[in-house]
């Protein structure tokens, strides 16, 4: 070994063993998963980990990138990808900054910085993305959407489309880019690179919008500028969308899904085409969001030849993430813990809890935090269809530290006074106070910004409710 | 009397220039007319559309940067002259970000030719070094007025400008004479999104009862009951200074 490659190996040692430090530390300090700082003490002395890591992986690497999906789709990749028999090192607990993922791969990492695993799935998040891509060389790249999300962290979706597609221009045949296609700004960012592209989407008439939600971003097309028109739309700006001024579509599907089946917060089943292949899927975890979540996740792993029993198999048995959608037993209520984001996805949780009725089923809690992981902006929140809710009887209460403005917001989209109930900022207390308005037996719907998640977790986990997540 | 009456909202380019919950100005604005009798008619302009005649009250928002150029071009000439003759004959007006910065004389790009503005304010903005992010609160003639920045543009005021206020806290114009925002006759120009008006409604009020006087000559305007708003403006201020 030439003195260079010795000593590029020592830092890599040195950088893993400093992360596990660093992680083991955390933990016994008690202060959460310790899921971002080993990552950032082991970038800073070996800022190549991530790269030498994944390269000495014999399956090479999966990168899952999107606004709304991404944890939950790298799950079930994962998920599939273990059934089928690899060891796969996946940045599992939600933490997608660079930081997150170089954590998880030290600490899944040998001391002598073997990857401890075949194959990689890499959630990343919109801003990280070129980076991840630059330093990893994916084999696959899974591209699930793009919606307006944090623009104080990621800037706005023109720049982020921009970064992607400059990123994407450097993948060569070798890589494979599996993308929504029902989205027409990943159909752009796409178009014209050197990978291959497989396109996934949503086929027929169930299910679908009336018209573009506040919060999607006006839809153009990028041949001629003209507003794009739909045969159908189905999440935000996703759907069977042409342009009426040029005729630009949307891409011939690789892989479709149709015959969406949604079973209210439990679960959901579509069948999928694939060339002359159609399969029926169900799977635990409700809402149409979580039908394009598996739809991507079966069109990525099709594609790497995971046998359709195999995915079939590991979808039935598939759990969300944590938060993302989640049921829990505390002081004999039955709570749903379902994450809030951005406007989308905070639309489309509406949507399943409503299931349709334009009325939520039982009494919500809504926490917004407004730190940084959560977007420190809540403007946001204007951008969500709550007027939806104005119709309805249950109680909605408020809490976390922009609780206020949250009551704000459901005051002016015409939810009566009485039934907005403005609970103290702090989660524990918003949480009891909340809890002790549903007779006990019944259920009860909590949906919080991301720390806020992670808070209320504690808070249950500490009284005994639910398992700590990193535990999973 | 407060029954029967009517206001018109103009909100400029809703669906190009909507940039992360301005909309929610809008809201406040329909509703704080609904819940005192009086029909709120909110028109959309867009690219190619006259302004509305009757206009009383006019919203324009932030939109990327693709959007703005676009909307330039659709401002100069007789959209850009009914909007400062409105302005003028006593219309409320309120702009947000990028909206604020096409009022103006113009805003001058990195690397690309300056978008012409249309003047209705003495004010000046060019793209900066520094992308100013956080919570600002701004001490006005309205009181406390609460919101969060996200602009990389500053913005000059000229001799002929009187600025929103100053800020107590954030960057406001443009981080170095403490100035926040504009005022012109009935009309704003701000960098505050949050939304804006929902959680400051003492000027959301004050464009509601311009828009009245424009349109009735009276601004007959009773009081709501604001402690949801109160509550909401009071916790921002206090993540604002404790963030700062």
């Amino acid at each position: 070994m030439s003195r260079t490659a010795a000593l590029s190996n020592i830092r890599l040692m040195a950088s893993v063993a400093s992360a596990k430090v660093t992680a083991a530390g955390i933990r016994t300090l008690g202060r959460g998963g310790g899921t971002s700082a080993p990552g950032l003490v082991a970038e800073r002395i070996d800022p190549g980990l991530l790269g030498k890591l994944t390269a000495r992986l014999p399956d090479g690497a999966i990168v899952v990138a999107g606004t709304n999906g991404k944890t939950t789709t790298s799950r079930m990749i994962a998920d599939i990808l273990a059934a089928s028999g690899l060891e796969v090192v996946h940045n599992r607990s939600g933490s997608n900054l660079v930081r997150g993922v170089v954590s998880a791969f030290a600490s899944q990492a040998t001391l002598t910085g073997r990857p401890g695993g075949d194959i990689a799935v890499i959630e990343t998040d919109e801003a990280a993305f070129p980076e991840v891509v630059r330093l990893v060389r994916p084999r696959l790249i899974l591209l699930n959407n793009l919606f307006r999300d944090q623009l104080d962290r990621y800037g706005e979706l023109d720049t982020i489309a921009r970064t992607w597609r400059a990123s994407l221009a450097q993948l060569g045949p070798e890589s494979t880019v599996v993308f929504n296609a029902d989205d027409p700004g990943l159909t752009s960012v796409t178009q014209g690179i050197g990978a291959s592209r497989v396109a996934f989407g949503m086929n027929g008439q169930q299910h679908t919008l009336e018209s573009l939600p506040h919060a999607a971003d006006a839809a153009t097309c990028f041949t001629c500028g003209a507003d794009l028109a739909y045969k159908a739309l189905y999440v935000s700006h996703l759907g069977a969308w042409f342009c009426p001024a040029c005729g630009e579509a949307r891409p011939a599907l690789d892989v479709a899904g149709s015959d969406i089946e949604l079973e209210g917060v439990e679960s959901l089943a579509l069948t999928i085409d694939r060339g002359a292949e159609s399969d029926r899927y169900a799977i635990g975890v409700p809402g149409f969001y979580n039908a394009y979540n598996t739809l991507a996740a079966v069109a990525a792993t099709r594609h790497m030849g995971i046998a359709r029993e195999t995915v079939q198999t590991a979808l039935v048995r598939f759990r969300s993430a944590f938060g993302r959608i989640e049921r829990v037993a505390y002081r004999g209520r039955r709570l749903t813990l379902a994450l809030v984001k951005n406007p989308v996805g905070f639309n489309e949780v509406l949507r399943m809890l409503t299931g349709g009725t334009g009325e939520l089923l039982a009494p919500t809690l809504i926490a917004i935090n407004d730190l940084y992981a959560d977007g420190r902006d809540v403007s946001w929140l204007w951008d969500v269809d709550f007027e939806l809710l104005a119709g309805g009887r249950c109680t909605l209460a408020t809490t976390g530290l922009r609780g206020a403005d949250m009551a704000n917001r459901l005051k002016y989209a015409g939810v009566a006074e009485s039934r907005i109930l403005a609970l103290p900022e702090g989660l524990a207390r918003g949480l009891d106070g909340f809890v002790d308005t549903i007779p006990e037996g019944e259920p009860g719907y909590i949906l919080p910004t991301y720390t806020a998640m992670l808070e209320i977790r504690q808070i249950l986990t500490d009284r005994g409710a639910v398992e700590s997540f990193w535990e999973q | 009397m407060t029954t029967d009456r009517t206001l018109t909202i103009a909100w400029l380019y809703g669906t190009k220039m909507n940039i992360y919950g301005d909309r929610g100005n809008v809201l406040a604005l329909a509703q704080r007319a609904r819940w005192r009798g009086i029909a709120p008619d909110v028109r959309e302009v867009g690219l190619g559309q006259p302004i509305p005649a009757a206009a009383d009250i006019f919203f324009f928002g932030g939109g990327q940067d693709q959007a703005q150029i676009a909307v330039s071009k659709d401002l100069a000439g007789a959209k850009g002259e009914a909007i400062r003759e409105a302005v003028e004959g006593g219309a409320a007006l309120l702009s947000v970000c990028g909206g604020y910065q096409l009022l103006g004389h113009e805003y001058r790009p990195h690397n690309a030719d300056p978008l012409p503005g249309i003047g209705l304010f003495d004010v000046d903005s060019e793209a900066g070094s520094e992308r100013f992010i956080g919570n600002v609160v701004v001490d006005s003639r309205w009181g406390a007025l609460v919101g969060f920045e996200n602009h990389s543009g500053l913005t000059f005021l000229g001799d002929a400008a009187t600025p929103l206020g100053k800020v107590r806290v954030g960057r406001g114009n443009n981080g170095k004479d403490g100035t926040e925002g504009v005022v012109y006759k009935h009309a704003i120009g701000s960098y505050l999104h949050g939304s804006l008006l929902p959680k400051n409604p003492v000027l959301a009020d004050w464009l509601l009862a311009a828009g009245l006087r424009r349109r009735y000559g009276a601004d007959d305007l009773p009081p709501l009951p604001n402690g949801i708003e109160e509550a909401a403006h009071a916790s921002a201020v206090a993540r604002a200074v404790a963030t700062r």
